[in-house]
């Protein structure tokens, strides 16, 4: 208990910054997962061919190869100099969307056709089905996977310590320099992560119930 | 035998054009160059064996299936590509499926109302108003809050028609809109029928429904293996085919 007590100030700094990458990669992962979704079944081939190109490139390279070529390729490209943060968060958005569009993609595929070809019959076009009809469908079937892709986000937020950015991941680390013994800290960041995905575990138990397919 | 009854479509070009239309499933020929006009006004019903491709036909016409030969004209307009325009082109015609497609998201209202508000631009209380009023005809304004899933079959097909209508459409296609229903439940969604098509609306019907076919129709169109082999009037239709696909099809409805 010492060992968190004491360092307080580590633990406090290193989580608070996990949460800041988690949730802004979390908000910016779902809305471009979702803009990725519409594309994969689109009626336009570009479009499809596009959001299908980008999740097989994206979802088969290592997170650490992506986080790797924001915090070290980036800077080089003469862009805005960003900070290890903002890139952490980018390199993050980008790959955790891939898989909330894959998972949206299967509920939108359990939509039974019929409910799109009833929305076209009325006269909606495809934003508006998949906008009104179809997306509010789907997402009821996929809260379970959904918050699999969040809790494997959260958890990936701590490659982002290799990379300079001092989240919890990081914490090991700083309070080795203080002397204090690496396992016990290491469990004690362990117990953190487990309290945060109780957290989502609640989360998604209360939209389940909130959603229920009826 | 080939012409619309007498008195129909005179004069005017016909709500709906179907000419020359082929298209393949792969090396299956489903519509074998389908020509079809239906005048303002008509009723025309659609028999023919499974696999005739009659509901293929019924859904090309509103682009729910593309065709690869051939050309199809809603109102004198060629039915445009998939797009904004092929979006304004569906809301003018109305279609009711065989398995109902209630949106299951959406309220008894709200499935009403979804069309006028988002296509038509009608104001919620407008919307409301106009849909109150459909359900009401079609004989479910009483369950306008339930979900979909809460009425029976029977009520979600005239809630669909009620859907359709609120399109103000110029024509309405039904693709065996009874043949998911239970017995007792086909009356009251046929009975919806004849009185919509006594009230002049233009109407494309696919059914096995002969009793709805000799009281509604103006006109039989009997398909099978893909091409129109027959058309006529009921009264001709029923009581003298002329094809023996069309023969053996009736021998085959009335010994059982």
């Amino acid at each position: 208990m010492d060992t968190l007590l004491d360092n307080l100030d580590v633990f406090t700094k290193g989580f608070g910054t996990t949460l800041v990458l988690f949730a802004w990669s979390a908000v910016f992962a779902l809305i471009l997962g979702t803009v990725v979704a519409a594309m994969r079944v689109a009626p336009v081939p570009i479009m499809r061919a596009v959001g299908t190109v980008y999740v097989n490139t994206v979802r088969n390279t290592p997170l650490t190869l992506v986080m790797m070529f924001f915090a070290l390729g980036y800077p080089q490209l003469g862009l805005p100099k960003l900070d290890y943060v903002p890139l952490a968060i980018i390199a993050l958005t980008l790959y955790t969307a891939t898989y909330v569009a894959e998972t949206l993609r299967s509920g939108i595929n359990t939509v039974p056709l019929g409910q799109a070809e009833a929305a076209r019959a009325i006269g909606l076009t495809f934003g508006q089905s998949l906008g009104q009809i179809i997306l509010p469908q789907a997402i009821r079937a996929v809260v379970p996977p959904m918050f699999n892709v969040l809790i494997a986000l959260l958890k990936n937020t701590t490659i982002a310590a290799g990379f300079s950015v001092m989240e919890a991941g990081a914490i090991r680390a700083f309070l080795s320099e203080r002397g204090e013994p690496a396992l016990v800290v290491l469990l004690w960041v362990a117990a953190v992560f487990v309290v945060l995905v109780m957290v989502l575990s609640l989360l998604q138990r209360y939209f389940e119930k909130k959603w229920r397919v009826a | 035998m080939s012409t619309a009854p007498e008195g129909r479509a005179a004069g005017s070009a016909p709500v709906v054009s179907v000419k020359g239309v082929n298209k393949h499933y792969g090396p299956l020929h489903v519509l074998k160059d389908i020509n079809l006009a239906v005048g303002k006004g008509e009723v025309v019903v659609v028999l023919g064996p499974s696999g005739s491709g009659k509901s293929t036909m019924c859904r090309t016409i509103n682009r729910l299936e593309t065709v690869d030969e051939g050309e199809i004209r809603v109102d004198g307009e060629l039915l445009p590509q998939e797009g904004k325009a092929l979006a304004t082109l569906r809301a003018e015609v109305g279609m009711v499926f065989q398995s109902f497609n209630l949106f299951a998201n959406k309220s008894i209202l709200e499935n009403v109302t979804l069309g006028p508000i988002k296509v038509r631009g009608l104001k919620k209380a407008e919307a409301d108003a106009l849909a109150l009023e459909l359900l009401a005809k079609v004989g479910v304004a009483n369950q306008k809050d339930k979900l979909p899933s809460q009425l029976s079959g029977g009520q979600q097909q005239r809630v669909a028609i009620a859907r359709a209508l609120a399109m103000r459409p110029k024509v309405m296609l039904f693709d065996e809109p009874t043949s998911a229903l239970d017995p007792e439940m086909i009356n009251e969604v046929l009975d919806t029928m004849i009185s919509l098509a006594r009230e002049g609306m233009t109407m494309i019907v696919v059914t096995h429904e002969m009793g709805f076919a000799r009281k509604a129709a103006d006109r039989i169109i009997f398909m099978a293996d893909g091409q129109i082999v027959e058309e006529s009037t009921p009264e001709e239709f029923f009581t003298n085919p002329q094809s023996a696909r069309a023969k053996d099809f009736l021998s085959k409805l009335i010994t059982h």
